[in-house]
């Protein structure tokens, strides 16, 4: 009885000591890196199409490895998660995976289009790639990551706090 | 019950572009017709061509096409394919096709049989079509306003086809059991207002931040708007059930609201635009802008003619309506999304047949310079469409010049599904060279 008061007391002090730490959730945390990948997608085509070629290499530099980030956080952390809470392992995650692969291979051409300094090259594939990409990021938003949400309940705390570390946090 | 998300990337390609192959030709007819029946017309909105002209744009054209991509953009929203696919195009997509034909000829024609025809038609295919769709959005565990404001869309269609049925049955039947007037304002109201507008609306939600990457619609904004228009329609469709002198008063104000939602909806949507982060200025951006720019146009007018009659009660006055909505704001937005929508699917379905990098980019599936023509010719025909209310004499130039437009339209896309095939044959001829070299390599091992 006075082990449950405690706990209660505990968990009391806790929530008033941190009046804005409610539980993070995945949903809370990978749509505002998608923001952020938009970011640096956008500097490097700004910068693209102004011919700016040096400003493309540091920008496609960050939007790259950013990139890659979020899809090791992803593929590595969440849908393993989300796979072994749901027995889901063909089902949503497969086709994110693939969706990954992707893009990865028209962020390659991208590299391509930068090294050889191709603006049509790099345009073209640059489009490609926004129209993959907005498309994956709406059903992640809008179906995957709520039932992540669903399907991780109290690890999804500890979880989401795993894929902040992996991620730049967007600028203020 | 929950489905099985497939998280299908596609469903096949031809089901999405057999409907927009078809719609720019029935927009070749509709302004041929037009230059051939000229200034008669543009006479009023009753009379027979311009009858026929609405309903080869409303169906053939504008329904067409959004059949076609909701069939592929629900894949992406619901997160899984719809039921059967290719048998829902092969049985949606003729029936409509047919069903439009039929009602057009029927006014031109004045043959009852034809009001019946039509009817029984849309009934079938609209209504199969229909049940798919909601099958589809129903059972999705998707979240999102976009999701809620394509069920209300779905619903507004309803609407629209029983009350459509209804009128072809009074045309057909030739009976005047029932107020055609009426019947006529609501049908009109869910087919502009609870269908066409709600799509577009549901659907910008998602692909106006997407292609420009603008900022999010306001929160409030996403649920007042569908809300507040299915308020607005359920109330305008009251007078279905009031004596006609006593609704005047209210129905005025109901459809202000109306008119004031749909220009507010335009408004945010060309700031989102203006805020957005991409800078780059492309065809479709410019289509979306000619789109709210006649969507505000067109509420804008119907504020102006209710409040100073001597404009509103001219005959031609719906006719300006008529041209600011239908190849003003609703096909402006239907192009501009065909040169977004089809060079990805393109290229999404080429780049699973053989090695990714060797498949043309999305900007290499369709020739800039021929879009660009196309839209100026787009933008050409609408403002001759509108010198035609003015002039009727214009009929026969405005007609020319908007066929010429869909004309060129049907021709970038099927140079870019001439470009899909071309490529999709080569990949499938080297992959079948490749597993013969493996063949004929195993062979010699064994």
């Amino acid at each position: 009885m006075a082990v449950k008061e405690e706990m209660m007391a505990n968990a009391m002090i806790e929530s008033f000591s941190f009046p804005d730490k409610a539980m993070t959730l995945p949903s809370q945390i990978l749509p505002k890196h998608h923001r952020h990948c938009d970011d640096y997608f956008v500097a490097a085509e700004d910068a693209a199409n102004r011919r700016d070629w040096p400003l493309v290499a540091t920008s496609f530099a960050h939007f790259r490895q950013q990139m890659e980030a979020h899809f090791a956080a992803e593929e590595n952390i969440l849908f393993p998660a989300f796979e072994s809470a749901t027995g889901m392992s063909d089902g949503p995650t497969r086709m994110m995976r693939y969706e990954h692969d992707q893009m990865r291979g028209l962020l390659d051409q991208l590299s391509a289009a930068l090294a050889a300094s191709d603006q049509d090259a790099y345009s073209g594939v640059s489009e490609t790639l926004l129209m993959l990409m907005q498309q994956h990021n709406m059903k992640e938003e809008n179906i995957l990551y709520p039932m992540c949400d669903q399907a991780l309940g109290s690890q999804a705390d500890a979880l989401s706090t795993k894929l902040e570390a992996l991620l730049e946090p967007a600028h203020a | 019950m929950q489905p099985i998300l497939s998280f299908e990337q596609a469903p096949p390609i031809s089901v999405p572009y057999r409907f927009f192959l078809t719609a720019p030709l029935f927009g070749v007819i509709a302004g041929l017709l037009l230059a051939w029946y000229g200034a008669e017309a543009m006479s009023s909105r009753w009379s027979p061509a311009a009858l026929a002209l609405t309903h080869l744009l409303a169906v053939d054209v504008m329904l067409q096409v959004m059949c076609g991509a909701l069939l592929q953009f629900v894949a992406v929203v619901a997160g899984a394919n719809i039921w059967r696919p290719h048998l829902v195009a092969s049985v949606v997509h003729p029936m409509i096709t047919a069903g439009a034909v039929f009602l057009a000829a029927a006014f031109v024609l004045g043959l009852p049989i034809l009001f019946l025809l039509a009817g029984a038609v849309f009934a079938l295919g609209i209504g199969f079509f229909l049940t798919v769709m909601m099958l589809a959005l129903w059972r999705t565990p998707a979240r999102g306003m976009t999701v809620h404001v394509l069920r209300l869309a779905v619903f507004g269609l309803l609407v629209t086809l029983l009350l459509g049925i209804t009128l072809a049955g009074i045309l057909g039947l030739q009976t005047s059991a029932l107020p055609l007037l009426l019947l006529i304002n609501v049908h009109v109201a869910w087919g502009l207002g609870g269908w066409a507008l709600m799509l577009v609306i549901g659907v910008s939600y998602l692909v106006v931040p997407m292609f420009q990457l603008t900022p999010a619609y306001p929160e409030w904004l996403t649920r007042a708007l569908p809300f507040g228009l299915l308020l607005v329609l359920c109330l305008w469709s009251l007078q279905l059930f009031s004596p006609a002198d006593e609704a005047q008063a209210w129905q005025v104000q109901v459809a202000e609201a109306g008119m004031l939602l749909a220009g507010l909806y335009a408004i945010v949507t060309l700031i989102l635009q203006y805020q957005r982060r991409r800078r780059q200025t492309d065809v479709t951006l410019i289509l979306w802008r000619v789109a709210m720019l006649s969507l505000l146009a067109f509420s804008a007018s119907w504020l102006l003619f209710e409040a100073s009659p001597q404009f509103g009660s001219h005959a031609r006055a719906p006719l300006w309506l008529g041209v600011l909505v239908f190849p003003g704001a609703f096909l402006s937005v239907i192009i501009g999304m065909l040169y977004k929508i089809v060079p990805f699917l393109n290229w999404l379905h080429l780049q699973r047949l053989g090695e990714p990098a060797t498949m043309p980019n999305m900007k290499q599936m369709m020739p800039e310079g021929a879009v660009r023509w196309q839209m100026r010719l787009h933008i050409s025909a609408l403002a001759l469409l509108l010198m035609a209310v003015l002039w009727p004499a214009w009929a026969l130039p405005a007609g020319l010049a908007f066929a010429a437009s869909c004309l060129l339209l049907e021709w970038n896309l099927l140079g870019a599904v001439w470009l899909y095939c071309r490529v999709r044959d080569r990949a499938v001829k080297d992959r079948a060279v490749k597993d013969q070299i493996r063949a004929v390599g195993q062979d010699h091992e064994t």
